[in-house]
């Protein structure tokens, strides 16, 4: 079983955003990027994958700050080879653009699996898997949160809202857009990461052109401002509490 | 290229969700702007009835044993021929695990742009909510055709909605052989845990938990309040509460008294199941979490520091 999975990096939402000069895009001058979440469930449904099946993982990437890191913590966690792709990343790329890129290299991989994250919160053009499915002419099922493999098909578990599950068979080769895997991504210790510095090579694979066709021009970008905004509490631990007693009180909870 | 708008409803084994009175009205939005008509686009197998409630101008139904179930397979081959026939303005999908499935197949296979993750219309003017909800991006309608992925919260599903049944013209539906996707089996959600969705108070707790352990803080202001703990999807996903307790786009929408947050961000796919609730009280110690845009009260103050005093105050008040 080969497995490819394309990851990429976003900002980190726990850090302040700010828009830039442009007023159109995020100042990314301060911007901490960490891995897409649900690439990371990507990646362990994968490892969870080979160590049923047997198989070779391969994690790519496109190049932004921290992604070797990231590539070596994918090895230490048992991915078999990394692949980062270079170019012209850095004025931010739409998923058209990289559907297009990661395809071009990924078909010569010749895999049978294709798993990445069902999205990432800074899409603007639709998710990374289900572009990459069509460009490379192959089916598509995205919200994932269980994978089984028979001769020639994945069995897969699909999310509907309210808890519904549809197991579904997909032909392979397949593109599986990863809400979950089938259990939570594993630790590995610093020191298995440093050791993959050592031993594993990242594969450096040049991307010459970037064609931004297909996805969504943005003219201005804003933050939020809620019509009606909480109204805040204020104060120490106990006179915080001490007002959400009177909430609950008038609530009639309690 | 004509001015009308396609809105491809979305339905699941019988039932209307509620995403299409949402596109429905969102439809009639951009409508205004381009002049053109609105479409509900209806695609099954016997469910030539179920866009009847839909405020649409007309219905264009494609019925066939393929579709009976949605398969991203069937309903992009089924799509992709109405859609290059007839050049809409823009083709309005669920930001779902409907329509995202579906959006970036037809994008490719048809060569016409995307946006995801639209809030809205401003005129001929896109608005989308990404990072989490932090941040708004704006930009033109693309052309000839947009396609179109919609969350909610930016129209009210009753706007979508009409009294009188719209006129049903069927379309044919090409052979729709050869699909990838197939469905098996269908899979309740567990019983036997409580149900979430009829819980009249609720303690949520998100990533601001940090770890297991954690989780008996919510419990005992749980227990001490008469009330039940539920979660976000990290929680969940690393196995700190069972999915019957999720909170979200693909676990339950709840309508309770009260919702405590504790540590949840407020990120659209959690938002957006929570909006139903009487009141909302968020406690997170990042004052440009989104949820304080959607909560009643709120506090900055630690969860950490907060809930073990709150619980006490509770037994006190209750003891009293």
């Amino acid at each position: 079983m080969n497995i490819v999975v394309p990851v990429k990096l976003v900002p980190d939402l726990v850090e302040e955003l700010t828009i830039d000069a442009s007023g159109a895009a995020l100042d990314t001058m301060w911007l901490r990027l960490i891995i897409n979440e649900l690439d990371d469930h990507a990646i362990e449904q994968a490892i969870l994958l080979k160590e049923r099946y047997g198989g070779q993982v391969t994690v790519l990437a496109p190049d932004s700050e921290g992604v070797d890191d990231m590539l070596f913590t994918a090895s230490a966690r048992g991915a078999d080879q990394l692949v980062k792709l270079v170019g012209n990343f850095e004025g931010g790329v739409n998923n058209h653009a990289l559907g297009r890129a990661l395809a071009a290299y990924v078909k010569d991989l010749k895999p049978d699996l294709i798993l990445t994250g069902v999205q990432a919160h800074n899409d603007l053009d639709g998710s990374i898997g289900a572009l990459l499915a069509e460009y490379l002419q192959m089916p598509y099922v995205g919200y994932v949160s269980g994978v089984n493999l028979e001769t020639d098909k994945a069995v897969v578990r699909k999310e509907y809202p309210g808890g519904l599950i549809a197991e579904l068979e997909v032909a392979l080769p397949a593109v599986l857009g990863i809400q979950a895997a089938e259990q939570p991504p594993r630790y590995v210790a610093i020191s298995k990461v440093r050791q993959a510095m050592k031993t594993a090579t990242i594969e450096e694979h040049e991307v010459a052109e970037l064609d931004l066709l297909g996805g969504a021009v943005v003219s201005r970008m804003f933050q939020p401002e809620a019509a009606e905004k909480a109204t805040m509490l204020s104060g120490d631990p106990d006179a915080v509490a001490e007002q959400l007693i009177g909430i609950f009180k008038e609530l009639g909870v309690l | 290229m004509n001015q009308d708008i396609f809105v491809v409803v979305e339905h699941l084994r019988g039932a209307l969700a509620e995403i299409s009175y949402v596109m429905m009205a969102a439809g009639r939005d951009l409508a205004r702007t381009t002049g053109g008509k609105v479409y509900a686009v209806l695609l099954g197998q016997n469910v030539q009835n179920l866009a009847d409630t839909l405020a649409a101008d007309a219905v264009l139904y494609l019925e066939s044993p393929s579709l009976a179930d949605f398969t991203s397979d069937g309903y992009c081959k089924a799509l992709s021929g109405l859609i290059g026939q007839h050049q809409p303005r823009a083709v309005l999908m669920g930001h779902t695990s409907v329509g995202t499935d579906v959006a970036g197949a037809l994008s490719v296979r048809l060569g016409l742009p995307l946006v995801t993750s639209v809030r809205h219309f401003e005129g001929d003017k896109f608005v989308s909510q990404i990072c989490g909800g932090k941040i708004m991006a704006e930009g033109e309608l693309p052309a000839p055709t947009a396609l179109i992925t919609l969350v909610p919260g930016g129209y009210k599903p009753e706007s979508g909605q009409s009294a009188q049944a719209p006129l049903v013209t069927p379309v044919a539906v090409g052979a729709l052989e050869d699909l990838r996707v197939s469905v098996r089996q269908y899979i309740e959600p567990e019983a036997g845990d409580v149900d979430i969705s009829k819980e009249p108070l609720l303690i949520a707790v998100g990533r601001g938990i940090q770890n297991q352990d954690n989780v008996v803080l919510a419990d005992d202001l749980a227990k001490a309040l008469g009330g039940v703990v539920c979660a976000s999807r990290p929680v969940v996903d690393q196995n700190w509460l069972p999915t019957t307790r999720l909170v979200g786009k693909s676990g339950k929408a709840v309508k309770p008294k009260l919702y405590l947050a504790l540590g949840i961000s407020g990120a659209p796919e959690h938002a957006e199941a929570i909006t139903g609730s009487n009141c909302i009280i968020a406690v997170n110690t990042d004052a440009a979490a989104p949820i304080f845009n959607i909560a009643k009260y709120g506090t900055t103050t630690d969860l950490f520091d907060l809930v073990p005093v709150l619980t006490e105050k509770v037994l006190q008040a209750k003891g009293g």
